[in-house]
């Protein structure tokens, strides 16, 4: 008999949303994965079980511009346990307009290696 | 005065209504765009999240990355159009000749074209839409009004969410307020499984410990002067209230994601025939209503759960009122239906001729595993791993394909196991 985990988790990698039964051993250590119908269903459940990752969205908001806010992103995934330290980061953020869409307005938020950047533009009122 | 007469007035300003007007003016036509938001845009101006893009410019976008595409192509195109402009009337006074009533700030404005593509979008159900009456009190929003206060202005509607509804609409919003440090103590489902996907199940509530009730319902929303609590009950496989299960929620504002209905109100003035299933108009395969000249698409035609798909629509409404123009009306003589077969909830078009490749835009009734999608009448089969009613099937069959049908084509999804 093994000891080893089994894990269930549903596929967010498209909308197929496959069961997966993701197989752990003591360590931590993925030993198969089961129930997905493509090769990225597996990266999917080891990144998930080992270091879960997503993208964060939000707005910061804007001085001078047609709108009061502009929203922004993380440039790639970020762990799951850092959703919240970037989110305290972006809420200490005031721009001026106008701002570009694109422009890169935190770079290595809390220390995630990923970039903030803006997703809407803000010009000048 | 001299006025102008378009080829053709889109109505919206939001991705159908634009990518219409940029594929028209490609198409040689002369166009003026009427938005009723102070700017361009629609709806992907406050949808932060990603997941826009991947089939038309196959890349993962943000809606606000996805919609400024083609805002920034439009406005370098020189396209005419009004922003705080409030369409009021419709007047079909010949098969090639529309005059609009417009309310814009330089005050009532009167516009003729020989189209109209009519894409305003759709609007949100509210409370009462599911049962749910009693005083209007301060604190209940919509999914989407909830959504432009945040995400546009920087406004938090509260701190103690419910939200009602399990749509992706009510999921993604549970996000967002979790993210922006609200709490989100529940969200309420009738059914007794999510309205929305799984990937948003995950990403958005199971990532954040949001509790979601499956078949429960929402049975009263009380407070004095704001909202205090939502009063919610399980329901049993009828839907109907169990007794004895009654409980209260505490919170401060109730969020509601009840689902969208195309907006086509002023289209119905005008005698557009409503289909019942969509809850838009009923259309040929140019997206052209029963009113000649009168075309629709995006979520004003059918409720679309992705972006690309409603640019696809406005993109086609757009040919069809090029051809409409070049031929004094859409020449096709015979129209062929397209009917509703087994676990077919909705289609469109409703028409086909056999004169160009159409894509069927349909929905189940009930979610299937491992199904065939079937056209009996032209032998056409495909075989899909999945149906669910939250995900659109969309579908294209080849003209010569659909010339083989004599007056009548069936979609059915059946079970390949």
């Amino acid at each position: 008999m093994s000891n080893n985990e089994k894990r269930l988790m549903t596929c967010i990698v498209c909308p197929l949303g496959c069961e997966l039964e993701v197989e752990i051993d003591e360590n931590g250590n993925v030993v198969a994965v089961t129930g997905n119908t493509c090769p990225k269903g597996k990266d999917y459940a080891i990144q998930e079980v080992t270091a879960p990752k997503r993208v964060v969205m939000s707005v910061v908001y804007v001085k001078g511009s047609i709108f009061p806010t502009v929203s922004v992103k993380t440039n790639k995934p970020v762990l799951k346990s850092k959703i919240f330290d970037v989110m305290k980061e972006i809420s200490n953020i005031t721009l001026e307009a106008p701002v570009e869409i694109g422009q890169i307005i935190i770079k290595n938020v809390a220390g995630t290696d990923a970039d903030i950047v803006t997703t809407r533009p803000a010009p000048k009122k | 005065m001299m006025t102008t007469k378009y080829d053709s007035i889109i109505i919206g300003g939001g991705p159908a209504g634009l990518a219409a007007a940029i594929k028209a003016k490609e198409l040689g036509l002369n166009v003026l765009l009427l938005e009723n938001r102070d700017v361009l845009g629609g709806i992907p101006l406050q949808c932060l999240h990603p997941g826009f893009g991947l089939h038309y410019f196959k890349e993962d976008l943000t809606g606000t990355e996805f919609i400024y595409r083609f805002i920034d192509k439009f406005q370098k195109m020189g396209i005419e159009y009004f922003t705080n402009a409030h369409l009021t009337e419709i007047e079909n006074i010949s098969d090639t000749e529309k005059r609009i009533k417009v309310i814009t700030s330089k005050g009532l404005q009167t516009f003729t074209a020989k189209t109209i593509i009519y894409a305003t979008g759709a609007r949100e159900r509210h409370l009462y839409e599911i049962g749910v009456t009693g005083k209007r009190l301060p604190g209940i929003f919509t999914a989407g009004e909830a959504q432009t206060m945040m995400d546009v202005y920087g406004i938090m509607p509260g701190k103690e969410i419910v939200i009602v509804g399990s749509g992706d609409v009510g999921l993604i919003m549970a996000r967002r307020f979790a993210l922006e440090g609200a709490t989100v103590k529940a969200v309420i489902e009738l059914m007794p499984f999510p309205g929305g996907l799984t990937r948003n199940v995950v990403q958005c509530l199971d990532d954040f410990g949001i509790p979601l009730y499956l078949s429960h319902a929402v049975t009263r929303v009380e407070g004095d002067s704001t909202v205090e609590k939502v009063i919610i009950s399980e329901v049993n496989e009828r839907l109907e209230i169990k007794e004895g299960t009654e409980k209260e929620i505490k919170c401060d504002t109730v969020v509601v994601a009840a689902g969208l209905v195309p907006y086509i109100k002023i289209l119905e003035k005008i005698g557009v025939v409503k289909d019942q299933a969509t809850r838009g108009p009923i259309v040929n395969e140019y997206l052209e209503t029963l009113i000649p000249g009168v075309f629709t698409a995006g979520n004003a035609l059918v409720i679309n759960d992705l972006v690309d798909h409603v640019v696809e629509q406005g993109e086609l409404a757009a040919f069809g009122a090029s051809e409409f123009v070049k031929n004094e009306g859409i020449p096709t003589r015979k129209w062929k239906r397209v009917f509703r077969g087994r676990n077919v909830r909705l289609l469109v078009p409703h028409y086909v001729s056999g004169e160009n490749d159409v894509i069927i835009y349909a929905r189940v009734s009930r979610p299937m595993n491992k199904v065939k999608v079937r056209f009996p009448e032209i032998n056409k089969e495909v075989r899909l791993p999945v149906v669910k009613p939250a995900e659109m099937i969309s579908i294209k069959l080849k003209k010569e394909e659909i010339q083989r049908a004599v007056d009548r084509i069936t979609m059915e999804v059946l079970s390949n196991e």
